[in-house]
């Protein structure tokens, strides 16, 4: 049965290459840098994609951390038991609980007329839907997975270490920015790897809320605040409508670029995690 | 020196009150979440409307029976496939965790957990319903055991390597074949951090959304069949939220209410079981 899994993954690698071979024959490496997509003229290129989706996971992952960090130290150092300790572990958790159609939904009809009130405020298209909006919900549900890694690692850190910090007469502070810190610093970067990857595909709360649009902004600032499309987006939208091989399997590769990223980061998490318990 | 411990113990409270603040700022947006779900969703769930399939556009009433009874197929279905091979599985990793087969498949699990749900979808839909020619309830579980997989297997391995070894070696002294062993004391004793395990992984997958759009597709009608299209709790709540009518979209607060319960009470138990049984998750 373990060996089942071994089987599951690489079917799906294969699955995955041999339905993109159409569109990897015919587009090649040039796939990934084609700047239109355009399946009624047959044009298919991923940059639109690539770009919404590194944009989105990245300004999530931003929002995410102060937060993130915030939840580890509090709930790893200042207040590890008790009751109250117990609840907000207990509700950070239910944040990750939450399905993302719901957060997608709830985002659709409350956040986005927000966003749209911000940006008449600051002057850009007021869209509503866009990249920005689905990085201010992913960033929320991203925060569970770097934090509750965050608490373990903090958590773990050498009585002996802090102990001898504080008897040099180091305050609080002190001890958590010079001893907690750099002894957790990989762990915590893991942690933010991980999220990074759950930000990545996520799929459902994003194709609600970023507008779907595969065209390229013209402006920074209407990258951001304007409608995108993320990988995961754009095959959820397009998939049930592509009617023939090629467009089939341009969205395919789309999704083994996407399979692709996303193991090697949580891997990569992973090894850093299993180093640092290690040691 | 006064002024400069002073100094640093400010700094450091300072540091306090923000970490505090961050800390318990993000709770906002979640309850804030629940109850804006919650206002929206109850007021639309009734006995008809838990009662009867949707109803079309123009027409007041309706319900979502085909979604929680498909709902309710698809997972049963896919944990009657995931549970099984996900325990075996997990109790192979953790009795037999320096093979090299041990090693390949700890990793796979890692990698699958990892699989955006989206491309679990394009795959199933290559497995299964291009073969079959149809959508089909039976690829939407199919995709779902593969979400559950790694939750069960993770689980089980976690708890019975805790279970301490002269468990096993009392048994085993006892002249107790090597599989009863396993399936008479092992799993038992670490029943309760499986269960929880298994609860977990249900939680996860009832919401899950993406890898039904390729596979169950989505059926506005009631249906048992596994080799026709379902309709699910999640999948109705996307079709309809994202569609232009008002009647709709309270339809869709309703399912989202019912499916958020079901979510918060299966977490609840998996709380309770931890908790109780004190397994590490």
């Amino acid at each position: 049965m373990s060996a089942l899994l071994v089987i599951i993954i690489i079917g799906v690698l294969i699955t995955l290459i041999i339905e993109s071979l159409p569109s990897i024959k015919a587009l090649g490496i040039g796939f990934l840098w084609g700047k239109v997509w355009d399946p009624v003229q047959n044009i298919y290129g991923a940059y639109p994609f690539l770009v919404g989706t590194l944009l989105t996971s990245f300004i999530a992952l931003i929002i995410s951390i102060p937060f993130s960090y915030a939840i580890s130290i509090y709930l790893g150092e200042y207040n590890p038991k008790g009751w109250l300790s117990d609840l907000l572990k207990n509700t950070i958790e239910l944040i990750a609980a939450v399905p993302s159609i719901i957060y997608g939904f709830w985002g659709l009809f409350v956040l986005v007329p927000l966003v749209r009130t911000l940006e008449m405020k600051i002057g850009v298209a007021p869209y509503g839907i866009g990249v920005f909006t689905s990085s201010l919900i992913l960033a929320v549900m991203i925060i569970p997975y770097a934090s509750s890694l965050g608490i373990t690692l903090i958590r773990m850190t050498p009585s002996p270490l802090k102990e001898a910090a504080y008897g040099l007469g180091a305050t609080r502070y002190e001890v958590i920015r010079k001893v907690i810190m750099p002894y957790t610093r990989s762990g915590l970067f893991a942690g933010i790897l991980l999220s990074l990857g759950r930000a990545l595909g996520e799929t459902m709360a994003v194709t609600m809320l970023i507008g779907n649009t595969s065209a390229v902004a013209d402006s920074i600032k209407n990258a951001i605040f304007g409608p995108g499309n993320t990988m995961a987006s754009v095959i959820a939208n397009e998939f049930t409508e592509a009617d023939h091989t090629e467009y089939l399997s341009a969205l395919i590769e789309l999704g083994l670029v996407l399979f692709f990223v996303t193991v090697v980061i949580n891997l990569i998490g992973k090894r850093i995690i299993t180093k640092f318990t290690n040691n | 020196m006064e002024a400069k411990i002073g100094f640093r113990n400010t700094k450091s409270v300072i540091f306090k009150s923000i970490v505090v603040f961050f800390a318990f700022v993000i709770t906002l947006p979640l309850i804030i979440i629940l109850i804006y779900i919650i206002k929206q969703g109850i007021t639309q769930v009734n006995w008809h409307f838990l009662t009867n399939v949707p109803a079309p556009v123009g027409e007041k009433g309706g319900g979502i029976l085909n979604a929680l009874w498909g709902s309710f197929l698809m997972v049963m279905v896919a944990a009657v496939v995931a549970i099984p091979v996900g325990m075996m599985a997990g109790i192979y990793l953790s009795e037999n965790s320096r093979t090299r087969l041990a090693y390949y498949s700890g990793l796979c699990v890692d990698i699958l957990q990892g699989v955006p749900s989206i491309v679990v979808g394009i795959v199933v839909y290559f497995w299964i319903v291009k073969p079959l020619g149809t959508f089909s309830a039976l690829s939407g579980s199919f995709a779902l055991a593969i979400m559950m997989l790694p939750i069960v297997i993770r689980s089980t391995e976690q708890t019975l390597r805790l279970l301490p070894d002269s468990l096993k070696e009392a048994a085993l002294s006892l002249g107790v074949p090597y599989h009863r062993v396993i399936l008479k004391v092992i799993v038992p004793c670490g029943f309760a951090g499986i269960l929880s395990g298994i609860t977990l992984s249900i939680a996860r997958v009832i919401g899950e959304t993406a890898p039904l759009l390729f596979t169950a597709f989505g059926n506005p009608y009631l249906s048992s069949s596994l080799t026709k299209p379902m309709e699910s709790l999640p999948h109705l709540i996307f079709t309809y939220a994202t569609s232009p009518y008002d009647d709709w979209h309270n339809l869709a607060w309703g399912a989202s209410f019912i499916l958020l319960m079901f979510v918060l009470i299966l977490n609840i138990v998996t709380k309770v079981i931890t908790r109780k049984w004190k397994v590490q998750l």
